[in-house]
């Protein structure tokens, strides 16, 4: 199990640098939307109610981390799909191996990449002046619930495309990313968001997961908030997995 | 232009127009996807009009104007995607056979984004007006829209050029990320005075700028000829510039 895990892990992997226009979007799109969110907005951290900061660009480092991860979870089902419509897919479900290894090989792969996302976010804020008060203790805290987080996305992708069969379908879900990333706390202090976001924000597990990611970095680790964005990214990635595990089912039934 | 060549222009932007009723599954995220932003740029960041400098005018309506060139970016790059898939189908190759001027054919290109870009502008204006944002004036309204329509094509020309030199769709990404980065590197968030340092350079030079605050004029202000003809003279030179690209484009596609 673990040999095909690994395989399959290192397939995805392979495939995802072959491919650069699907890792593109994972950087560059939350790249531009944090230099034009911090730029434009690089003063609201005077308003009554935010939360004390070293500059816009810390607070805004778990937003663009958050954003690049969910988009990573699109991209990770837009894969999974292209491997249904091809067929890859269907000859794997004809080889001796366990079906649940087809899931897990590329959500560790997806986990594996969203490391990466996290350290490259980081070490890009560190380039533009940011500092990351938790030192090294908060860097392997965000480490944690991000790629745990990721998992998490890459398995919604999966169930999404094992369900749909086509990755335009995939494609489709990437405005509903938007939306659901707009009504949480990822990009402004809850305290801060209109109605009704600010309502809808609490009920957000990605709120949970964003602050849970930004407070390593704009303060020294707190149990709270860390252990909040733990549970937030655990639910995710536990309930994400059980739907793509259970979508397998499906498709193997049909199949 | 002949009235032959007129036909020409006209057929090649019915088959745009067609597509959003043939193929609306594709339409409406482009459809939904300005809205989508408008309203969740408001939901998160509403609070930002606190910050001097906003004076009296809401953030709602100081964004609903980014909405619009958005809406303007996305059409245009779209209209570069379908030209790329036109070309990896063939169908352009055998349109270059047609005894029209490789001008004629380039114009009914471009000139359906203009049209196609009027759909999400309309979704938008009535999102924003149900939502309170003021009526602009019909002749805020009509600078508006002519300025987003203009823009819609030149951004058109600039995905075009790219789709005529990469000859794929993969090319995307660069399209979209191009018009993003277009509309939004400019004051869309804040006044320039709030800007970031390095933010406000970027927008001073960027013509965009001048077209922003061409459409942003009824929404904000009265109409003015002072905001009006910086924001023609700045489309002008980006339609001129990016004709020009398109153009050299076709050429050594064709040769």
């Amino acid at each position: 199990m673990t040999r095909v895990v690994l395989a399959l892990t290192r397939r995805s992997l392979r495939g995802s640098l072959r491919r650069p226009q699907f890792l593109a979007p994972l950087v560059i799109f939350p790249m531009l939307f944090l230099a034009v969110n911090v730029g434009g907005l690089t003063e609201t951290t005077s308003l009554e109610g935010f939360p004390a900061v070293r500059g816009f660009l810390d607070f805004q480092l778990a937003g663009a981390l958050t954003q690049s991860l969910l988009i990573s979870g699109v991209t990770t089902g837009i894969a999974s799909a292209l491997e249904i419509e091809g067929g890859f897919f269907d000859r794997l479900v004809a080889s001796p191996i366990p079906r649940v290894a087809i899931v897990l090989g590329r959500l560790v792969a997806t986990g594996l990449l969203a490391g990466v996302q996290v350290l490259f976010f980081l070490g890009l804020g560190l380039l533009f002046g940011a500092e990351i008060v938790g030192g090294v203790p908060g860097v392997l805290v965000v480490l944690a619930i991000g790629v745990l987080a990721g998992i998490g996305f890459g398995a919604i992708g999966q169930a999404i495309a094992l369900r749909a069969r086509n990755a335009s379908t995939v494609q489709g879900i990437f405005p509903l990313v938007l939306v659901v990333l707009f009504v949480s706390s990822a990009f402004f202090p809850r305290a801060l968001l209109s109605a009704p976001a600010d309502s809808i924000a609490r009920f957000n597990p990605l709120s949970y997961l964003a602050d849970g990611l930004r407070d390593p970095i704009i303060s020294t680790v707190s149990l709270a908030p860390v252990l909040e964005g733990f549970a937030a990214a655990a639910g995710i990635a536990a309930v994400a997995m059980a739907l793509s595990v259970l979508a397998l089912r499906g498709r193997l039934r049909e199949a | 232009m002949s009235r032959m060549q007129l036909a020409v222009v006209a057929a090649l932007v019915r088959r745009a127009l067609n597509e959003i009723t043939r193929v609306p599954g594709a339409a409406i995220p482009g459809v939904l996807a300005p809205t989508i932003f408008v309203v969740g740029l408001t939901s998160v960041f509403g609070q930002v009009d606190r910050l001097a400098g906003f004076g009296e005018v809401d953030f709602r309506t100081f964004v609903v104007p980014v909405g619009f060139l958005q809406a303007a970016g996305f059409t245009g790059a779209a209209t570069g995607v379908n030209l790329a898939r036109d070309i990896e189908r063939g169908w352009f190759d055998r349109l270059l056979l047609c005894p029209a001027p490789r001008l004629t054919v380039l114009t009914g290109v471009v000139a359906s984004a203009g049209l196609r870009c009027l759909l999400p502008v309309a979704f938008l204006f009535a999102v924003a007006l149900a939502t309170g944002v003021p009526f602009p004036g019909v002749d805020g309204l009509l600078v508006a829209l002519l300025l987003v329509m203009g823009l819609a094509s030149t951004l058109a020309c600039f995905a075009v050029t790219l789709a005529l030199r990469f000859r794929t769709q993969q090319a995307a990404p660069l399209m979209q990320m191009g018009a993003f980065a277009g509309v939004l590197f400019t004051p869309a968030y804040a006044p320039e005075e709030l800007l970031a340092g390095w933010l406000e350079a970027i927008a001073t030079v960027n013509p965009v700028t001048h077209v922003l605050a061409g459409v942003r004029q009824g929404f904000v202000g009265e109409v003015t000829w002072g905001d009006t003809w910086p924001a023609g003279l700045a489309l002008a030179g980006m339609a001129v510039a990016f004709g020009a690209f398109a153009a050299r484009g076709l050429r050594r596609y064709s040769s």
